[in-house]
């Protein structure tokens, strides 16, 4: 269906601060936007491949705090945590987010999350701005060190990904 | 490749004339008269693009000819779309079971929306 190609996750660095995600999920907006934010739901489907989400809180107001731990298949775990700035139910979310890791210096950078009603279905906006383009590139390089050599294809994929955040 | 050079890879990549000329080389290599032709830019504006480019390594450009051709040069680039492609791919294996979960959700809220 039409609708099912919209739902691909297209990653943008609209500039040298930023990395954008914009994702279609087939579900009303009031329903992603617990999916997102309510630790019964996120803990359902958070976190990369093989992982489990061994610590789950958030205190959804202005001022309140949240944290995930991420457990691994080999028992290694990555803490991220931050602080709620702005709530609107159910169509935007801001908070400061900080990867846990005192070898990386915390690294703390800025979502803003946006659901934009397409009448059944959702278009999910998130916008991670980070403080330095160093850590912003940093962030975009964890994890990576398990992939192996990508194509030359993607090259043209990346163009036309950078092309779309300049418009 | 070092910290610095990627830097100098995404700050040349953040333009976008930068950007277009790059996928204008993308389909084959021209001269800096050609690729100021679809900008309605003056040449030494181009050239100074140009240099932005080769100094972070995205382009070369040949000595053989008068003309000089550019053209693109695929290492750089290929490590910028390695890092989004792996963080794409890792956020869409959670999007992905999302998705799931959604449904979940939706079935769960017609059923107590039945009930009621």
């Amino acid at each position: 269906m039409a609708a099912k190609s919209n739902s691909a996750l297209v990653v943008t660095l609209p500039s040298d601060l930023e990395i954008v995600m914009t994702r279609e999920f087939d579900a009303p907006r009031h329903l992603v936007f617990e999916a997102l934010t309510k630790p019964e739901h996120v803990s359902r489907w958070w976190g990369c491949r093989s992982s489990t989400l061994s610590v789950c809180e958030i205190d959804f107001r202005v001022g309140g705090s949240w944290r995930y731990v991420m457990r691994m298949a080999d028992g290694g775990e990555f803490a991220f945590s931050g602080v709620f700035h702005e709530i609107a139910v159910p169509e935007r979310m801001v908070c400061t987010e900080r990867y846990e890791e005192p070898k990386f210096g915390n690294p703390e950078w800025v979502t803003t999350l946006t659901l934009e009603d397409l009448g059944g279905r959702t278009r999910m906006i998130s916008r991670v701005l980070h403080k330095s383009v160093e850590a912003r590139n940093g962030h975009l390089q964890s994890g990576m060190e398990k992939g192996a050599g990508e194509t030359f294809d993607r090259l043209a994929e990346l163009l036309a990904s950078l092309a779309q955040a300049a418009v | 490749m070092a910290t610095d050079a990627l830097s100098a890879t995404f700050s040349a990549l953040a333009d976008p004339t930068r950007r277009a000329i790059l996928a204008r080389l993308a389909s084959g290599q021209a001269s800096v008269t050609e690729l100021a032709g679809p900008f309605d830019m003056s040449l030494p504006a181009v050239s100074k693009h140009l240099k932005v480019l080769q100094k972070a390594g995205l382009i070369a450009r040949g000595r053989e000819a008068q003309w000089r051709p550019c053209r693109i040069e695929a290492g750089p680039l290929k490590e910028v779309a390695g890092w989004v492609e792996r963080y794409r791919s890792c956020w869409e294996e959670s999007f992905s079971r999302l998705d799931d979960y959604l449904e979940e959700m939706k079935w769960k809220e017609k059923k107590h929306g039945r009930k009621k």
